[in-house]
C-alpha cells in the first residue's frame, strides 16, 4: 500500500513548496517556493529532512489530514495555530516540535492566527514528481507540487516514508521566528524614476498591508509615491522583494510567485534576510521600511545563519516519541521556554 | 559608440546590468551577447541569468559571489563580446488568422485602416526577434511590429485569452502560452505549445531566436492542434495579478 496522508479538507490555500525552481527565469519560469524559507527550514528540521524537502505551506485555515500508512512523523512551524488531532480523540498537538501519528489518525491545522502562514513538513517529504527540478506549485501555471494546484479534498498525497523510524521527537524551545520590523531594503534599479522625496517618504512613513496579497506580491497602502518619470519602463528583471510602484502610487512587494519581469518601476528592494519576515505579514499589518547597504544586506544574513545555529542550541529531545500522551504534552506546553536536565543533551546540526 | 552598461543593484541577490531604457535591437543585442558571455564563464554562485529588453538580471548568492566581485568580472569581459553574432535559432511559427479564433483581427483592420488580409500579410512577411521571454511561462516578447499595425494596448484587458493565442501591442507580438487575462488584440492562433512543464527546454522559444509566422487554414490548424491535443494540459485560469 503506497502511504499517503489523505486531504479531508483542503484549508484556505495550502500548496507543497520547497526552496523554489532556479535556472529558468530566462523562460519566464518563477521562482516559487516556500514565502517564509525561515520557518519551513525549522519544519524540515524538527522531522530530520534537509533543508530542500518540500512542505506544505498553509496560508489561513489550514487543512484536516488523515494518515492511512503505519506511522509518519510531522513537524508544524511558523505562525500560531491549534494543532489538533480530531480522530480517534482529540487532542491538542505541538507546533515548533516533531510528533508521530498513526494509521487513522485524523488531525486539522486551524486558523494562523498571528502571521500569514505555517508550514507541515513530513519526514522523508512527499512523494511527488518535480516539475522542472523543484517540487513547488506555481498555480497560475499549473505546475508543481501536487498536479500543480492548491489541495483539494480527497487528494492523496503520497509520502517517501511508510513509517516513521523510531527515534527521540525533537522540539524548538523558544516557539519564535526571528525578524522584526522595520524591513530593510536597497533602493533602486529605478529610484531615479521617482520624485527625490519618495524614497524618504517610503523609508519614514508606516504603510500598511492592503488585502491585495497573494503569493505573487503584497500592495501596501500609506503615503503615495510620486513618479518623475512616468509609470511605465521597458521591462527589466524582477527580484525577490522587488518594491515596484503602479500608477496609483501605492507600492507592491513582489514575493515567491513573482514574475520574472515586469514594467513598473521599482523603487528599492527588501534584503534576503528581510524577506521571511515581510511574507509573515497579514492585511492590516503595519509594514516600516529602513534604508540599508549590500554590505548591511550581508550582514544580516550573517546574524541569520548565527540564528539558526542557536536555534540547534535550543532544539531539545522531547519523550512523545511513538505515543501521544496528554499529560506529557499538558505539561510541557506549561513548562515551554524551560529547559530541564533530561533535555539538556543538544543534537546540533 | 555605445554608453557603458550600468551594474545596478536589485537587493542584494540581484545584479542588474542595464543597456538602456528602451526597446531597441542593438541594446537587445547587447544583452544577448553578455548573456551568453556570463553563460559561458560558468561562475560559482550565479543562481539564475534573465536578459530582458533593456537589461541581463544576474541572480546570485551573496555568500558565494560579491556585488563588486561580480562587478569586476564583467567589466572585464564586455568590451570584447562579440556582439553581431546570431546564435539563437530560427523558427517558422504556424499561425491561423480564422476569424473565430482572432476575435480582434477585424476590429485591428478597421482601426487601421487596412482589410484583413492586409493585416494578416503585414503581421506574417516580417522576421521577429525574441527580446525576451517572461511575463509568464514560455511568453517570448518579439518584435518589430510594423508600424503599420502598432496599436496601444486595450484599456480593458480581455479576462480570458485562450492559450496559443497571437496577439500584437504597441510594435510587438506574442503567443499566450497558457489561457490567462490580457490587454493585446488578439488576431491568430498557433497549434503549436510554446511551453510544456515537461519538456527540456520547456519554453519553446529563448531570447535572441528569430521568428516567422506563417499562414496556415483552419484545416490545418485543427489538423495540428490534434496531433498535440493528447500531450495538452488543461491549465488554470490566471487569477487577477495583484
Amino acid at each position: 500500500m503506497i502511504p499517503i496522508l489523505r486531504v479531508h479538507k483542503p484549508g484556505l490555500h495550502t500548496t507543497v513548496q520547497d526552496l523554489g525552481r532556479y535556472g529558468l527565469q530566462s523562460m519566464g519560469v518563477p521562482v516559487s517556493g516556500a514565502l517564509d524559507t525561515t520557518a519551513l527550514r525549522i519544519a524540515n528540521h524538527l522531522v530530520g529532512n534537509e533543508p530542500t524537502i518540500a512542505a506544505l505551506e498553509v496560508l489561513g485555515a489550514g487543512p484536516v489530514l488523515e494518515v492511512t500508512t503505519e506511522s509518519v512523523r510531522i513537524a508544524v512551524a511558523g505562525g500560531k495555530a491549534l494543532i489538533e488531532l480530531l480522530s480517534p480523540y482529540r487532542r491538542q498537538l505541538p507546533t515548533f516540535e516533531s510528533f508521530c501519528l498513526h494509521r487513522g489518525d485524523v488531525f486539522c491545522i486551524g486558523p494562523v492566527t498571528d502571521m500569514a502562514m505555517t508550514y507541515l513538513s513530513v519526514e522523508g517529504g512527499f512523494d511527488l514528481p518535480p516539475a522542472m527540478g523543484s517540487l513547488s506549485t506555481y498555480t497560475r501555471g499549473g505546475f508543481g507540487g501536487f498536479n500543480g494546484r492548491q489541495l483539494e479534498s480527497d487528494d492523496e498525497l503520497s509520502l517517501v516514508l511508510s513509517a516513521a523510524p523510531v527515534r527521540d521527537e525533537l522540539r524548538f524551545v523558544e516557539r519564535r521566528l526571528p525578524g522584526d520590523l522595520p524591513i530593510r531594503i536597497i533602493p533602486g534599479p529605478q529610484d531615479d524614476f521617482f520624485t527625490p522625496e519618495s524614497l524618504h517618504t517610503l523609508v519614514s512613513c508606516d504603510y500598511t498591508v492592503s488585502s491585495a496579497v497573494d503569493r505573487m506580491g503584497m500592495r501596501l497602502k500609506g503615503p503615495l509615491l510620486e513618479h518623475a518619470r512616468g509609470f511605465n519602463i521597458t521591462s527589466d528583471g524582477t527580484a525577490p522583494g522587488s518594491i515596484q510602484v503602479p500608477g496609483d502610487g501605492l507600492p507592491i512587494v513582489l514575493l515567491a510567485d513573482r514574475q520574472t519581469t515586469g514594467g513598473y518601476p521599482k523603487i528599492g528592494c527588501v534584503i534576503s534576510a528581510d524577506l521571511p519576515t515581510v511574507a509573515r505579514l497579514r492585511p492590516g499589518n503595519t509594514i516600516r521600511f529602513a534604508l540599508a547597504t549590500l554590505e548591511q544586506a550581508a550582514e544580516a544574513r550573517r546574524e541569520r545563519e548565527s540564528w539558526f545555529a542557536r536555534f540547534r542550541s535550543h532544539i531539545k529531545r522531547s519523550t512523545l516519541s511513538g505515543i501521544i500522551d496528554p499529560i506529557t504534552l499538558h505539561t510541557q506546553n506549561l513548562v515551554s521556554g524551560v529547559v530541564g536536565p533530561d533535555d539538556a543533551t543538544e543534537l546540533g546540526k | 559608440m555605445n554608453p557603458p552598461a550600468k551594474f545596478l543593484p536589485n537587493g542584494d541577490t540581484v545584479m542588474v546590468v542595464e543597456f538602456g531604457e528602451e526597446i531597441d535591437l542593438d541594446i537587445s543585442r547587447r544583452v544577448t551577447a553578455l548573456y551568453a558571455g556570463v553563460n559561458a564563464l560558468e561562475l560559482a554562485g550565479i543562481t539564475d541569468l534573465v536578459p530582458t529588453f533593456r537589461s541581463l538580471a544576474i541572480h546570485y548568492d551573496p555568500e558565494i559571489v560579491s556585488f563588486a566581485g561580480l562587478e569586476n568580472t564583467l567589466a572585464k569581459i564586455l568590451p570584447d563580446l562579440p556582439i553581431d553574432d546570431f546564435t539563437g535559432r530560427d523558427w517558422s511559427i504556424p499561425a491561423c488568422y480564422d476569424l473565430d479564433l482572432s476575435p480582434d483581427l477585424e476590429a485591428v483592420a478597421e482601426a487601421c485602416s487596412l482589410s484583413i488580409e492586409e493585416v494578416i500579410q503585414r503581421h506574417s512577411s516580417d522576421t521577429y526577434h525574441v527580446y525576451m521571454v517572461g511575463f509568464l511561462p514560455g511568453y517570448p516578447y518579439l518584435g518589430d511590429l510594423t508600424a503599420e499595425i502598432a496599436l496601444p494596448r486595450k484599456a480593458t484587458p480581455n479576462l480570458r485569452i485562450p492559450a496559443r493565442s497571437i496577439a500584437i501591442a504597441e510594435r510587438m507580438t506574442a503567443v499566450y502560452p497558457i489561457e490567462c487575462p490580457g490587454g493585446w488584440h488578439v488576431i491568430g492562433r498557433t497549434p503549436v505549445r510554446l511551453f510544456d512543464e515537461t519538456a527540456s527546454p520547456p519554453a519553446l522559444l529563448a531570447q535572441g531566436d528569430r521568428v516567422r509566422f506563417t499562414p496556415i487554414s483552419r484545416r490545418e490548424y485543427d489538423c495540428l492542434a490534434e496531433k498535440d491535443a493528447g500531450a495538452n494540459h488543461v491549465l488554470p485560469h490566471g487569477k487577477s495579478a495583484t
